[in-house]
């Protein structure tokens, strides 16, 4: 049987965090009571006009940046066409003909066969970045034959990042959406938080023989995590191969992955392929931007983005703080990487160091193995962890000074987690897990135990 | 012969001195609209709030605190710019009973001057159509047919036949506006300009119709036709009072991305006396098939009237002309088609009773709501708007719109300071011939003079010249350069003055003097 090379792409929305939206000064706020949010623009009134958001136009130009992309110093707006309950207009405003951010890179990394002690870094292309509104929602009450529409999300900034199809498989996908979320919440270009639908990733899929052109796509959505996002690509190059295998055709269409199900399904395509109609935006200028060499003398500052600026100030990425981590202290790469993947881990690592003596190779076993364990035993975040940098370092000077064992040490994290507010000395002192250094006192101890077992030890001293 | 005044020069300096009270100038056209009625000039008259901003006024001149020129001045706005808690309908089913929630920057602005507004005025529906003819509220008619002048010369071809079915129209579509200013109604109107619509009629109303270079004044609140071409326009009976209200609507909209950033000064006009170093181009693709020989006399003599002043007159050419209604119907459908993708009768306006399913609610609510020439333009539009018809259709036009465009740069390059045109082929048709030919061809035909400026997004202003032969006023137009209205209007001006366009004798207006000043015989002194 000829082997299969799966092909996967993926077009991912990322939603701007900012005050206000895209186009208008309405707030952006998640999960605001239905139709709180909507001025008069996104509501589409007749006679209203977009007017661009500055903070928008920064979040894409850092992401661009972050993604070694070329920023277009001019890029352009266009209408999409479409009519759904959702939105408003009628069009949505997107960057179709020239976006503000292309040819960019991705590099993520995997673990070979599970092993984290193996890890291989690959690279995606970005194809571009494009500045585009969000629709609104619309809820379905089949029951009442009625759609409800709540405009808030309208017109919210989106960033769509169109990965070019470099990826084979679920795991690629994963962990190069991961790190694409971490760039995002570094930059803080967006939250990139899934579950509140700030990022939303679609994914494109084929297989082909090789040596043969590509074959048919299918687009999968309504992928809502990044586990889920692993497993739908997967199954569906799956399915491809198992329907090629028996003689079937891919059909170019969009399918839903059911999470219930592990599947996925042919989405209702009501009205087959779609003619967006694009038109140029006509209520937008062209979107200019400058860079240090560009900017003209007399510009008002208020009005013009520079490029250089931008980029100067732009925070350490996460594969950089996962050299320095690694450079700094010594950990190995994965251990960097597993910090990172933790929402505060590497501060928390960073702070105990910085307040113990114990060295942070050291340091570094107790973080991920103990206390990291027992927060996703119980849920928890780093910021809800009830032992705190100060005492974990606490106890780890104890264990450094070999005032305990580590087995005394683990005992006394395990009373710490109850967080009943006592230091790790006190907990030492009232559980006895002093470590005797006195020489005569352990002399004393062990005599005392031997007295104890004169039988045993008479049958150890014979052999 | 208050209503019949001039606002710079008359009727502020009335206002000023107390002669007259910003609540009896109010209360007179008020009444004068009620009794014009036949002319269905208004679409709404917003008789209450017009009173209290009249007193509001009254109240700063006792105090001797006005906001200005237009701080009293009884104005009427076309009915496609939002106007808040008055309703905005484009003369449309969609929007009839729609109360927009804001103002148009341009009404604010009039209203912040003080000005006091006094109702909508009608239109083509959502401004398509060059005759005032077509939208749901019925056609709008020319005061000039009930003037003396237009009595006189016309001949009744029968017994039965009377003012009735003899009645011309305005022009359009902006045609409300005009009428309203021509019958005195109001001192100033705004309308809209995409391809014509203020130049036309008031070209037809014998009054004074100014296009502003596209993005001086600010398009947020008006409802747009074409986003790339519309712009705010502004009637009035003088050349004088048009540079007062440019002067108050001009400026960067912070709402409107279009409009330039560079501060606007207001101007007051200057008196020319000596034209020898203007230089007067006269296009001769102007000359346009179906232009009446009454026009094209009244255009040379226009000429002659410069060239022996010792202006330069020359003869130009704008080579891409004859391509221009063409490159306007594929440009204008186009965006005609994405502008009313938003009229779906989910958010606000006509909603159909049709349940059945979204996309049928939005078919049915489409169809109700839009007419004939509405629902053509958006089919033809979409059309050019196909994926495979794009390049063939909508990028080819604006490649030509740019080649238009250029043709008026390298003219006025050449050294030309202002062109001068006619505005329309004819004087006005009477309803019942112009109601022979359908919208688009109409549209075809009456724009052709004036859809080039538009597409440039030059300014270009229309002057009342003479009567026609029928007693109808005929305008010629002067296209300028970008951004240089003062140029434009100081010639306009200077034209005005020497070819002293008789006023209006209507028999309603008669009946509502009430003699304060002395009778006037032109509409315009300075």
């Amino acid at each position: 049987l000829a082997p299969w090379i799966p092909v996967v792409g993926l077009e991912i929305h990322a939603q701007i965090s900012s005050n206000s939206k895209l186009f208008s000064g309405s707030r952006v706020q998640f999960a605001a009571p239905p139709n709180s949010l909507v001025s008069f623009f996104d509501a589409s009134l007749p006679g209203t006009l977009p007017v661009l958001n500055r903070r928008c136009v920064e979040a894409a130009v850092m992401t661009g940046l972050a993604l070694n992309c070329s920023i277009n110093k001019k890029s352009l707006f266009d209408r999409k066409h479409y009519f759904y309950a959702d939105l408003p207009a009628g069009y949505q405003i997107t960057q179709q003909r020239v976006p503000i951010a292309v040819n960019g890179s991705l590099s993520y990394s995997l673990c070979i066969d599970n092993k984290m002690s193996q890890m291989v870094t690959k690279t995606v292309r970005i194809k571009q970045i494009q500045l585009e509104q969000d629709s609104g929602k619309s809820l379905h009450d089949d029951t009442r034959c009625q759609t409800l529409v709540d405009l808030n999300r309208a017109g919210v900034g989106l960033m769509e990042v169109v990965m070019e199809p470099d990826m084979c498989c679920g795991e690629e996908a994963a962990a190069a959406v991961r790190e694409l979320q971490l760039i995002l919440q570094t930059l803080g270009s967006s939250q990139a938080v899934m579950a509140e639908g700030q990022l939303r990733v679609d994914a494109n899929v084929s297989v082909h023989h090789p040596g043969e052109p590509y074959g048919v796509r299918t687009e999968v959505k309504n992928i809502n995590s990044i586990r889920f996002l692993a497993k739908a690509v997967d199954y569906e190059i799956q399915r491809q191969i198992e329907e090629l295998e028996n003689g079937g055709t891919i059909l170019n269409e969009t399918r839903a992955f059911d999470s219930k199900l592990g599947c996925t399904v042919p989405m209702r395509d009501k009205e087959g392929k779609q003619d967006y109609r694009f038109m140029p935006e006509p209520n937008l200028p062209p979107l200019i931007l400058y860079d240090a060499k560009s900017l003209p003398a007399n510009m008002n500052h208020q009005q013009v983005i520079n490029i250089d600026w931008i980029h100067e100030r732009l925070p350490d990425l996460p594969s950089v703080k996962r050299e320095k981590l690694v450079e700094q202290y010594g950990i190995l790469p994965e251990h960097s990487f597993t910090l990172l993947n933790e929402d505060g881990l590497a501060e928390f690592f960073e702070s105990v160091v910085k307040q113990t003596q114990m060295k942070p190779k050291k340091v570094i076993g107790w973080i991920l193995n103990d206390l990291l364990s027992y927060l996703k035993q119980h849920s928890l975040t780093v910021k809800e962890s009830p032992v705190s940098s100060f005492l974990l370092a606490d106890l780890l000077n104890l264990l450094e000074k070999k005032e305990i064992s580590s087995t005394a040490a683990k005992q006394v994290l395990a009373e710490l987690w109850k967080g009943e507010g006592k230091t790790p000395l006190e907990i030492v002192k009232d559980q006895k897990l002093e470590l005797l250094q006195d020489q005569k006192e352990l002399e004393q101890i062990c005599q005392a135990v031997i007295d104890g077992q004169e039988n045993e030890v008479i049958m150890m001293v014979l052999g | 012969a208050a209503l019949k005044a001039v606002l710079r020069s008359q009727v502020s300096a009335a206002l000023k001195e107390g002669r007259v009270t910003p609540t009896e100038l109010c209360q007179r056209c008020l009444a004068l609209i009620k009794s014009t009625k036949f002319l269905n000039a208004y679409i709404t008259v917003a008789e209450d709030t017009a009173l209290k901003q009249a007193e509001e006024s009254e109240e700063r001149y006792k105090r001797g605190q006005p906001l200005g020129i237009l701080d009293g001045i009884p104005v009427a706005v076309k009915d496609n710019f939002n106007t808040a808690g008055i309703e905005t309908t484009c003369a449309s089913n969609m929007l009839k009973g729609y109360i927009s929630p804001y103002n148009a920057t341009v009404v604010q602005k009039l209203l912040d001057h003080g000005a006091v507004l006094l109702g909508k005025t009608n239109l083509d529906e959502f401004a398509m159509g060059s005759g005032s003819t077509d939208g749901v509220f019925g056609p709008v008619r020319n005061p000039w047919s009930y003037s003396k002048q237009y009595k006189e010369k016309s001949v009744p071809k029968s017994h039965s036949e009377d003012e009735e079915s003899n009645w011309v129209i305005t022009g359009g579509s902006s045609g409300g506006s005009a009428a309203a200013v021509s019958s005195f109604t109001c001192f100033a109107a705004l309308g809209s300009d995409t391809g014509g619509s203020t130049r036309n009629p008031a070209a037809h109303c014998g009054v004074v119709g100014l296009k502003p270079t596209y993005g001086l004044i600010s398009r947020h609140g008006l409802i747009p036709l074409v986003n790339s071409m519309d712009v705010p326009g502004i009637l009035t009976r003088c050349v004088d009072d048009a540079a007062v209200l440019l002067g108050s609507l001009a400026g960067h909209d912070p709402k409107d991305s279009t409009t330039i950033q560079d501060d606007f000064k207001p101007f007051e006009l200057p008196n020319l006396t000596d034209v020898s170093k203007l230089s007067i181009g006269i296009p001769k693709e102007y000359h346009a098939l179906g232009l009446s020989s009454e026009i094209l006399a009244l255009w040379s003599k226009a000429a002659d009237l410069f060239k022996n002043a010792g202006a330069k007159v020359v003869e130009v050419s704008l080579p891409h002309t004859c391509y221009s209604i063409v490159c306007y119907h594929v440009l204008c459908t186009a965006e005609v088609a994405s502008n009313m993708a938003r009229f779906d009768g989910l958010e606000y306006g006509h909603r159909s009773d049709m349940k059945d399913s979204t996309e049928s609610m939005y078919a049915a609510t489409r169809r109700e709501g839009f007419n004939d020439v509405v629902r053509g333009r958006i089919l033809s539009g979409n059309y050019f708007l196909l994926k495979q018809n794009y390049e063939k259709y909508f990028v080819k036009a604006q490649k030509v719109r740019r080649l238009i465009a250029n043709d008026f740069v390298k003219v006025f390059r050449s050294g030309v300071d202002v062109l001068l045109t006619p505005t329309t082929l004819s004087d006005a048709a009477p309803y019942t011939e112009f109601i022979q030919e359908d919208n688009r061809t109409r549209s075809a035909q009456d724009d052709i003079l004036t859809q080039a400026a538009n597409m440039a997004g030059l300014p270009a202003i229309s002057v009342p010249t003479a009567l026609s032969e029928r007693g109808l006023p005929v305008g010629l137009q002067f296209i300028g350069r970008s951004f240089q209205e003062k140029q434009l209007l100081t010639v306009a001006k200077w034209f005005e003055k020497q070819v002293q366009f008789p006023v209006i004798q209507l028999e309603e207006v008669k009946r509502h003097e009430s003699g304060v000043f002395q009778h006037q015989k032109s509409a315009s002194f300075s």
